[in-house]
């Protein structure tokens, strides 16, 4: 007796449009992700404010200062003392003129302090910032609505 | 394929934990009292003259803010005046911007001077600087400016 012959069917997924999407998402990621946070610190809880001017593309150039809750300056991704800090700027700001051709009048230093820290020691960074050259500055809040 | 699929998910699992979300910032422009030169450090920086362009302005706004010994704002004043909340610090600035003319006219001639505590509170101090910049239209989508030339004063310890 003839067996007729069985046939099995198997059906396989194409995986090639799940790599390319997968890809894709891999490159996003890998442009958009910045692991520094030299100029945005996790450890500062900025003050809120509705009004504040957006931030993106106004300044020519910049320098960031982020002053902690403590008390302490981040700065250049270190830690320092408020009194710390005058060697630090002078190295940017030589830098910043060397390298870049700008010179300290035109340098915005952008102060991100801890909403908690005294106000007096945002000051004081600003005047060491001032005893460097630098003349312009702007402190930088968390927009949010109304 | 599957192992190159693993491996791809891997990454991308890796990027997604790693990946934090910004908030969006804004900017205030300050001034800071000017420093005198090293050599001569013997008057405080507030009693150096200011510019002579300033001097031609409309007169300048002094705004107190005063701390308790932790930090938290207790008082407010313009010049004598005492004012009860931001907010009424914000409807003073309107009422005075009006007065000038409205607020574009405010805004490149008057100058606030802010004097604060030195253990007052950060956020304090930036709430007083969003609220004198100027306010939000009641629907809530155009800012409208009043005042841009703020400077800090010399910060003075609690009492």
């Amino acid at each position: 007796m003839r067996m007729l012959s069985q046939r099995t069917y198997r059906s396989s997924t194409d995986m090639t449009p799940i790599l390319d999407i997968t890809f894709q998402l891999t490159f996003f990621f890998m442009l958009t992700l910045n692991f520094s946070s030299d100029i945005q610190s996790d450890l500062i809880r900025l003050p809120a404010s509705d009004i504040a001017k957006p931030a993106e593309g106004h300044l020519k150039a910049s320098i960031t200062i982020q002053t902690l809750a403590s008390g302490l300056v981040l700065f250049g991704g270190d830690q320092m003392a408020i009194g710390a800090l005058r060697g630090p700027l002078v190295r940017e700001r030589r830098t910043m003129r060397k390298v870049l051709g700008h010179s300290v009048k035109d340098i915005t230093v952008i102060m991100r302090a801890d909403r908690d820290v005294p106000a007096g020691k945002v000051q004081e960074v600003l005047r060491v910032c001032q005893s460097v050259g630098f003349q312009r500055f702007v402190l930088r809040a968390r927009m949010h609505e109304g | 394929m599957t192992p190159m699929i693993d491996v791809c998910f891997q990454i991308i699992i890796f990027f997604i934990v790693n990946m934090r979300i910004i908030l969006p910032e804004g900017d205030f422009d300050v001034t800071m009292p000017r420093v005198m030169p090293t050599a001569s450090r013997t008057a405080q920086a507030d009693d150096i003259p200011p510019d002579a362009a300033a001097s031609a302005q409309l007169p300048t706004i002094h705004i107190h803010l005063y701390a308790d010994k932790n930090g938290n704002l207790v008082g407010i004043k313009m010049g004598q005046r005492s004012i009860g909340s931001f907010r009424g610090l914000r409807r003073q600035m309107r009422e005075i911007c009006a007065n000038d003319q409205g607020p574009a006219a405010a805004v490149a001639s008057r100058e606030v001077k802010l004097d604060f505590d030195y253990n007052l509170k950060y956020q304090y101090v930036m709430e007083a600087v969003s609220h004198i910049s100027g306010y939000l239209t009641d629907d809530k989508r155009t800012v409208v400016r009043m005042i841009e030339n703020i400077k800090f004063g010399t910060p003075r310890r609690s009492r």
